[in-house]
């Protein structure tokens, strides 16, 4: 296993820093539902992580807890090195954490340019006042957020859909659109729900690129949570394995891989 | 031709040309592009200091007099920039087609030797960085877009602003020798080299001169009144010679303005903020409009579309005549004047065609209904005739001579013959210095009076002294009988119809032609989807039994046409296979500009062609396709060959 506190440098040449994140003994119950069992893993900084399981294995629940979405009844969330108490969704954005949605959650009827600037609000300061004025302060921030979220439409490649309104868009476009939104916020931890579900391999393919792509421009660093085996074994540097709630494995793809528990869960056991 | 009549003293370079709109023009927009959703300009001043900071930086990396500078990248003024510093330092700027394979590169960069390369982004440095092996004088390389190249070795890469950082901290050293430079650069020397996109053999590096390029673009300019504060719409690849002399030749010697799309995908959103005054694009681009705003109207309300068909059949009838300045009565100009309210203005605003005041169309021919519906909005559209050999321009239609199915008269200082095969010979201070490394073949085409063929067969009208083209003259043939065969001449006709978008025709040397047919997947999807036709692919699509009936339809159609002109009626298709896959330049099968390779063709799918003429009803066949990323993979399908009607030749049989 890797055990360098400080980080390390990946066979690519990426930096990979000391543990940002750490669950601890986690337990989340639904009533008398069991979600997640006792699971501790980490994330370190720079690194993309993905969350993999079959069906109904608590994934989402887990990104949730991550999230501070859901509080664990048991065990602690540890977010740069402090026990993280539970907090509103705006506390959340504000320490840097940025998500998107399994399915998706975007403004319909916005453009994409405005759906993309919403991911900027947290950096807004002035209030309603000067907003509605519209002068002053309020002009100026706007062209120094607008900067920002043009250079993420840049980045990901939509310019040619800017003044679109995201109803009018495929899925493949909507997913990219909502990266957009995450990455507008500049977040140092970014929650990938699903990124790739219901794409061609096309557009998989161009999902993979954007994932690499933001780890390696901005070190951001992801955690995700991913259905398409293919796609997190190529993608993530370490892979969290979680089967009804629990977690069967932990490691480098390649480890993984040939984790017996793992190979298990995903093919199935012979029942003697 | 004494050297005083040409150009104006001191004005024979394109660095001169520069420096000259740098004081005469210094504070107007010489280049715009649009980036982080905003237009970012620069002017004429500031272009220059730009250009020199490179210039100079390009010294201190090395670049030497003579140096083949290559450019690869989608238009941007950056790039543009690039190749006015390489001849700013003496060097010979190369620009390539972005879209080339690694291995397409590898031959051009390979055949001029090329030290330096200018590449735009992380795509074009990847191809460079995977040839340079097979490239011994490959050098240094500069990127302009940094993104994903952080980690690359930067052992032979440099970032554009970095050269020009190193530029302009070394400018006062640097100045005196860029300058002394610059003053060496005459007529005669070279202004650039440009690849021919190769429809037979191996790319052609056409060697084009000072003169070649400032003599073009002041006769041209003069030719359409030209004008400085003009705006034109850079989006053709830099490679291509028409791209050269719009944006950097007469841009240079009229001093207008060049606008760079943010990216390919935002071309018409662009083209539309821009509204360019001067445009220029392929028929290609022109058919996708229509198709777009016929498609478009098919979802529009009734009463729109009622206004629209009423208004589009009174704009056929006395459009075209009001551009060419011919007399149209009153109340018909009324009601033009209405149309233009309701309907023509505020199409030409959404096309992004309200300012046009010159357009043109080259390459292939147009179709003529495509032609006269922008001609009939009161777009001042027309057509050229012209090769990189000649820079450009050959034959031109001059303001209220335009016509559809003529290339126009011939430039000023052009001159033309043809001669006893039909073939169309040309003279002109644009003709090409030679091609590089080529003797021979330079040989072949110019002559020691500088005539050069240009491979086309035409004629010129006798009342109207219009060029019109066939054909390419080695395309030309004979059938088995002894009558002419023009295989363009009837895959025009064919592509006219919007469902057809590439027409291959077979006939030489045999008693029947045949003819490979691609639909047009925009129009032809579209048509299915009004008709509930369900398909799951293209191939699926292309076979189905009422798309090869409507096919069928404009085949025969196309006979008629055909067996109406005597001396071609022996061309018209007897049998046709809808092919299963769309004809690409990835597969060899097409050039980069998309001009078909017969050869090629012919040799890939022989075994279709000998369907076609052993009686059989269907073709198995597998077909090799290289995806955009070189993978190759194979398509399997099985065609109908469909026998078309024909109309009787009896009356040339009987005349032989």
């Amino acid at each position: 296993m890797l055990d360098q506190a400080d980080g390390y440098t990946t066979a690519d040449g990426r930096k990979i820093g000391p543990v940002v994140m750490e669950m601890k003994n986690i337990t989340l119950r639904f009533g008398g539902v069991e979600a997640i069992k006792d699971i501790s893993f980490d994330i370190r900084e720079g690194e993309i992580r993905a969350i993999i399981g079959p069906n109904g294995a608590g994934k989402s629940s887990m990104l949730n807890v991550i999230s501070g979405f859901y509080v664990p009844q048991e065990g602690q969330v540890f977010y740069q090195g402090q026990p993280r108490p539970p907090m509103k969704p705006f506390q959340v954005a504000r320490q840097g954490i940025a998500r998107t949605f399994q399915n998706i959650a975007l403004f319909e009827g916005m453009t994409v340019l405005d759906n993309v600037m919403t991911g900027r609000l947290t950096h807004m300061q002035t209030g309603l006042f000067w907003q509605s004025m519209w002068k002053g302060k309020a002009e100026e921030e706007e062209t120094a957020n607008r900067e920002v979220a043009e250079k993420i439409i840049d980045f990901l490649e939509i310019q040619a859909i800017r003044k679109t309104p995201v109803a009018r868009l495929p899925y493949g476009l909507k997913k990219r659109v909502e990266l957009a939104r995450a990455l507008a916020a500049e977040p140092s931890l970014l929650l990938l729900d699903e990124p790739m579900a219901g794409m061609n391999v096309e557009e998989k393919e161009d999902m993979s690129r954007f994932i690499l792509d933001v780890n390696d421009e901005f070190g951001t660093t992801i955690a995700l949570i991913e259905h398409d085996m293919g796609v997190v074994m190529d993608l993530s540097d370490r892979v969290v394995v979680m089967d009804y709630g629990k977690k069967i494995g932990d490691g480098t793809p390649d480890e993984v891989r040939n984790n017996q528990d793992v190979i298990d869960a995903y093919l199935g056991v012979a029942h003697d | 031709m004494t050297k005083t009549l040409e150009g104006a003293e001191g004005l024979r370079s394109v660095p001169a040309l520069l420096h000259r709109n740098a004081t005469q023009f210094a504070d107007a927009p010489a280049y715009r592009e649009k980036e982080f959703g905003i237009w970012q300009s620069w002017t004429w001043s500031q272009a220059l200091e730009e250009i020199e900071a490179l210039a100079l930086g390009m010294i201190d990396l090395g670049v030497a007099e003579g140096d083949f500078v290559a450019v690869i990248g989608r238009n941007r003024p950056r790039l543009y920039w690039a190749m006015m510093s390489a001849q700013m330092c003496g060097a010979i700027p190369v620009p390539l087609y972005n879209d080339a394979a690694a291995e397409e590169m590898a031959y051009t960069l390979g055949h001029c030797g090329a030290k330096y390369v200018v590449a735009g982004d992380q795509e074009q440095v990847d191809k460079v960085m995977e040839i340079q092996d097979q490239l011994p004088q490959f050098e240094e390389m500069i990127y302009l877009d940094p993104r994903g190249l952080r980690k690359y070795d930067h052992e032979k890469l440099r970032s554009y602003e970095q050269v020009q950082h190193n530029g302009r901290a070394k400018r006062e050293t640097l100045m005196a020798e860029m300058k002394a430079r610059i003053a060496k650069l005459d007529y005669d020397s070279t202004a650039v080299m440009l690849y021919t996109s190769g429809t037979t053999g191996n790319p052609k590096g056409v060697v084009l001169s000072n003169r070649n390029v400032i003599e073009t673009s002041r006769t041209s300019s003069e030719f359409d009144g030209l004008r400085q504060t003009d705006d034109i719409l850079a989006y053709l690849p830099m490679a291509w010679v028409g791209d050269f002399i719009f944006s950097v030749g007469q841009a240079l010697w009229t001093g207008y303005c060049t606008n760079c799309p943010e990216s390919p995908d935002t071309m018409m959103t662009d083209l539309r903020e821009i509204g360019p005054t001067y445009y220029f694009a392929p028929p290609r681009v022109f058919e996708n409009q229509l198709t777009n705003v016929m498609i478009r109207m098919e979802d529009a309300s009734r009463l729109k579309k009622r206004m629209f068909d009423h208004f589009m059949a009174h704009a056929r009838k006395v459009g075209p005549d009001l551009l060419d300045g011919k007399p149209v009565g009153l109340m018909d100009r009324l009601k033009y004047k209405l149309g233009d309210l309701l309907v023509y203005g505020p199409l030409k605003n959404t096309l992004g065609f309200t300012r046009v005041r010159v357009g043109y169309t080259a390459g292939e021919a147009i179709g003529p209904e495509i032609f006269d519906f922008y001609r009939s909005l009161g777009i001042n559209l027309k057509q050229l005739y012209g090769q990189t050999e000649a820079t450009v321009y050959i034959t031109a239609q001059p303001d209220g001579q335009v016509r559809s199915d003529t290339v126009g008269v011939v430039c000023p200082g052009v001159e033309l013959k043809i001669n006893d095969t039909g073939e169309v010979y040309y003279r002109s201070p644009g003709v090409f210095v030679e091609y590089y490394k080529n003797p021979e073949s330079t040989a072949d085409t110019k002559d020691a009076e500088g005539w050069v063929a240009t491979g086309d067969a035409g004629f010129i009208e006798p009342d109207t002294g219009h060029l019109r083209i066939i054909d390419r003259a080695k395309d030309v043939g004979k059938m088995a009988d002894g009558s002419l065969f023009a295989p363009k001449y009837v895959e025009n006709k064919l592509k006219f119809y919007p469902n057809i978008l590439e027409a291959v025709v077979f006939g030489n040397g045999r008693d029947e032609c045949t003819a490979f047919i691609n639909i047009d997947l925009t129009a032809v999807s579209n048509w299915a989807e009004r008709n509930n036709i369900a398909y799951a692919s293209y191939q699926e699509l292309a076979g189905h039994p009422q798309v090869l009936a409507t096919i069928q339809s404009h085949v025969e159609a196309v006979n008629r046409s055909v067996a109406e002109d005597e001396m071609l009626s022996g061309c018209q298709v007897h049998r046709f296979v809808v092919l299963h896959k769309e004809l690409d330049a990835d597969d060899g099968e097409l050039t980069r500009t998309r001009k078909v390779r017969r050869k090629k063709i012919e040799e890939k799918f022989h075994d279709i062609i000998t369907a076609l003429y052993d009686g059989s009803d269907q073709i198995s066949t597998v077909t090799e396709v290289t995806y955009e990323d070189g993978r190759k993979g194979a398509i399997k399908a099985t065609l109908e060959i469909r026998h078309a009607m024909v109309q009787p030749v009896a009356t040339r049989m009987a005349a032989e």
